[in-house]
């Protein structure tokens, strides 16, 4: 039985709760996509919900960042949910989980361990969408502003006069 | 100000792109009283134009026209159709460029007599040397407002030469400075305001603090009243009569219409992709292989720096974003001391990229743990480049690809490159003592990471003695037709081991002069 059945019939109220308490670090709804503590949620419009959820964690086992929320994740890759990316990334996702099958796991998504999930991409690490993924993900997460103090990076500084008087030389401990 | 000429006025020099070659050469004649019409395919970008925000500056500055690779070097696979990270836009790349500025060593103008026969390379002597260019560098230095150079002070170091400092002193190396920078390090220096220390250098600088054909060059040119710049000018061909000489040239203007100005010289400055598809694109039945292409030597011998990067990751934070992006260099390695395995030398320069820039260059095509666990201490890195001599060679050149067209319906640039095995032994070679450096500090984790797409585009127009191993002669007149003049980095015979800008300055000025000269001795 797939994610996606057990949850449907829900409202989203009783999922995000089922969530919490089950640990899960998003929550897959009919059309949307949620933090279990309910601090973001994503309806996705043209992918199908698990196939979006899929795509978030494979996001996330390519540039994994444990200091990085996943909605930085969901943002990352949410331009696929249009009406012109679906039907490559549904394919794409349904390969992965054929990809997941044959080594014995019922989806990429129930492939519990990071490592696991690793080898299925390393398998398929020369695919058109593998790729496709990957190249988006360079600017779609790294170039996200809300991003950049999680790795110190301090961005723009012209209106702030640069560093001259803000630290440029500050490094003390050499 | 900007003085408008006629698109029939044949009494005028056509200066075909504004950087480093083609601003100056164009901004010199017109201090000489000479009109110039210079025609550059980009825009004009001022200092408040500019965005310190790295993709977002990219997609404001960049040649994004569509270039094709070929060969063995990793770019045409990581990269295929970004061979080059150069600029569109009046100053062109200098709108980009660190301002690192660095005169050539003695013998590295004689590069062949001093290295000797170099299997499959195809070296060659300049035909000028250190004494001929010894004053226009000095007039370089002076407009550049170099540091360390009449009198002008160093800049300070920033926290990621601080680190490259210690360690390259507990390496024992003795030429460690914060480098000759064309950045305004003092604030009595030519009206500049001094560097603030932003850190977005490679973004185009918002204060004017670093040197830009763009926005100083430029402007001063127009100023005398004998220079129109017309931006969003991409020119498609050079035209000549049955004498063989030039003519004028064909250009698409802002609107997309085809114009045709007429030109009493031609001075070709696009950068050495650019302005040898331009001499290709402008083959003619006298001229069956393009412009200026007697040797066949047009757009062979492509070179563009042995390069790569080296990165530490250290357990306390360095910063290295804040400050200037390139003021540090080790120089101890760019002597010729064949007992290291490789002929030339190279040059340590800090260098410093933003998070979005370091995802994407650090390792292209990396990904897993190994990949984000580096990012992850980006606070904590330290980063320095490599810039060496590289081997010219006949194969490595740029083509037109005829499958593939730009939006004018041309035939794009294919740049072909294949790594010389003297190129892969100084990389490696660099790549150790860089990692070394680092580790001297306490580095936990270093990166030898392969090089970016191009900055340093040398050599497609080679400068020789004589006619048959070249495109140019000594004053960068085409050897074939008397009033074509190349005045970018195509010209360069060989690439020495230091950024090229102010050797491509100190050849503009000097070219002017000649020009003038010429132009005044009818001889032109
Ligand atoms: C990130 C970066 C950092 C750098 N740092 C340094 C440094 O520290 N020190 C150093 O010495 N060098 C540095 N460089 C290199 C330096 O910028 C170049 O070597 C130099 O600008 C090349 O000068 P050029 O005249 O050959 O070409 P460019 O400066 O590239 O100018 C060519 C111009 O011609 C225009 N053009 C091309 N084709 C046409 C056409 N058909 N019609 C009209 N116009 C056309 C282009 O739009 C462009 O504006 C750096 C480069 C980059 C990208
Ligand atoms: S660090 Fe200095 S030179 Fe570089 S952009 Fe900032 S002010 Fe300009």
């Amino acid at each position: 039985m797939s994610q996606k059945e057990s949850l449907r019939g829900l409202t989203r109220r009783d999922l995000l709760k089922r969530a919490s308490a089950a640990g899960a670090s998003f929550v897959v709804g009919t059309g949307f996509l949620a933090a279990p503590d309910a601090a973001w949620a994503y309806e996705a419009t043209h992918l199908d919900a698990e196939t979006f959820a899929t795509l978030v964690q494979m996001a996330r086992d390519i540039y994994p960042h444990d200091q990085v929320a996943d909605e930085y994740y969901v943002i990352a890759v949410k331009g696929y949910d249009s009406a012109d990316a679906a039907a490559g990334i549904t394919a794409g996702i349904a390969a992965l989980n054929a990809a997941a099958q044959g080594k014995g796991f019922d989806s990429y998504l129930a492939t519990g361990w990071e490592r696991d999930r690793v080898d299925i991409l390393r398998g398929m690490e020369d695919s058109a969408f593998f790729q496709q993924i990957r190249g988006g993900l360079v600017t779609g997460l790294y170039n996200q502003k809300a991003v950049w103090p999680i790795f110190g990076y301090e961005g723009e500084s012209f209106s702030q006069g640069g560093y001259i008087d803000r630290g440029f030389n500050d490094i003390n401990w050499l | 100000m900007t003085a408008p000429f006629d698109l029939n006025d044949d009494s005028v020099v056509v200066v075909i792109g504004t950087g480093a070659g083609g601003g100056v050469v164009a901004s010199e004649l017109a201090r000489k009283g000479i009109s110039v019409v210079a025609l550059e395919a980009g825009a004009r970008h001022l200092p408040e134009d500019f965005i310190n925000d790295e993709w977002e500056s990219f997609g404001q500055l960049a040649w994004l026209d569509p270039r094709t690779t070929s060969g063995d070097w990793r770019v045409a696979k990581d990269f295929s159709g970004l061979p080059a990270w150069i600029v569109k836009s009046v100053g062109g790349t200098t709108q980009h460029w660190a301002g690192a500025s660095l005169r050539f060593q003695e013998h590295e103008w004689k590069a062949a007599t001093t290295y000797g026969p170099v299997q499959g390379a195809n070296l060659l002597d300049w035909p000028i040397d250190a004494a001929e260019m010894d004053p226009w560098y000095t007039l370089a230095e002076d407009k550049l407002n170099v540091t360390r150079t009449g009198n002008r002070p160093g800049l300070p170091g920033n926290n990621n030469y601080l680190v490259f400092e210690k360690g390259a002193k507990a390496l024992g190396y003795k030429e460690v400075s914060t480098g000759r920078m064309a950045i305004t390090s003092r604030n009595d220096d030519n009206a500049r305001l001094m560097c603030q220390q932003t850190g977005f250098c490679f973004q185009g600088c918002k204060w004017g603090a670093k040197w830009s054909a763009g926005y100083h060059e430029i402007p001063e040119g127009e100023a005398t009243g004998n220079l129109e710049v017309r931006p969003q000018s991409h020119v498609a061909r050079i035209l000549h009569n049955e004498a063989g000489k030039v003519t004028g040239v064909e250009y698409y203007d802002a609107n997309g219409t085809l114009q045709m100005q007429k030109a009493r010289i031609v001075c070709v400055a696009g950068n050495s992709f650019e302005s040898p598809r331009l001499l290709m694109n402008s083959a003619s039945s006298m001229f069956p292989d393009g412009l200026a292409n007697s040797s066949g030597q047009v757009g062979r011998n492509y070179m563009r720096h042995m390069t790569g990067s080296v990165y530490g990751v250290f357990d306390k934070p360095v910063k290295m974003w804040r400050g200037t992006t390139m003021a540090g260099i080790i120089q101890d390695e760019a002597r010729h001391d064949p007992s290291r395995g490789f002929v030339g030398g190279y040059e340590l320069e800090t260098l410093s990229l933003g998070l979005p820039f370091m995802a994407a260059f650090l390792d292209p095509g990396g990904w897993g743990r190994e990949f984000t666990s580096a990012l992850d201490h980006y606070e904590n890195m330290a980063g320095m480049w490599i810039v060496g001599e590289d081997m010219p060679q006949e194969t490595n050149r740029v083509t037109l690809n005829h499958d593939v067209k730009d939006k004018y319906g041309l035939p794009v640039a294919n740049v072909h490159f294949d790594d010389h095995p003297n190129d892969i032994a100084m990389r490696n070679h660099a790549y150790k003592q860089g990692q070394a450096i680092y580790e001297a500090v306490g580095a936990t984790r270093t990166f030898p990471t392969p090089p970016y797409p191009s900055t340093h585009n040398l050599g497609t127009n080679r400068m020789s003695e004589n006619a048959r191993d070249g495109v140019v002669n000594k004053w960068g007149q085409t050897h074939d037709i008397a009033n074509l003049f190349i005045s970018d980095g195509s010209q360069f015979t060989t690439g020495a081991a230091e950024n090229p800008t102010l050797t491509i300055v100190a050849l503009a000025i000097r070219q002017a002069d000649h020009i003038a000269r010429e132009m005044s001795a009818q001889n032109l």
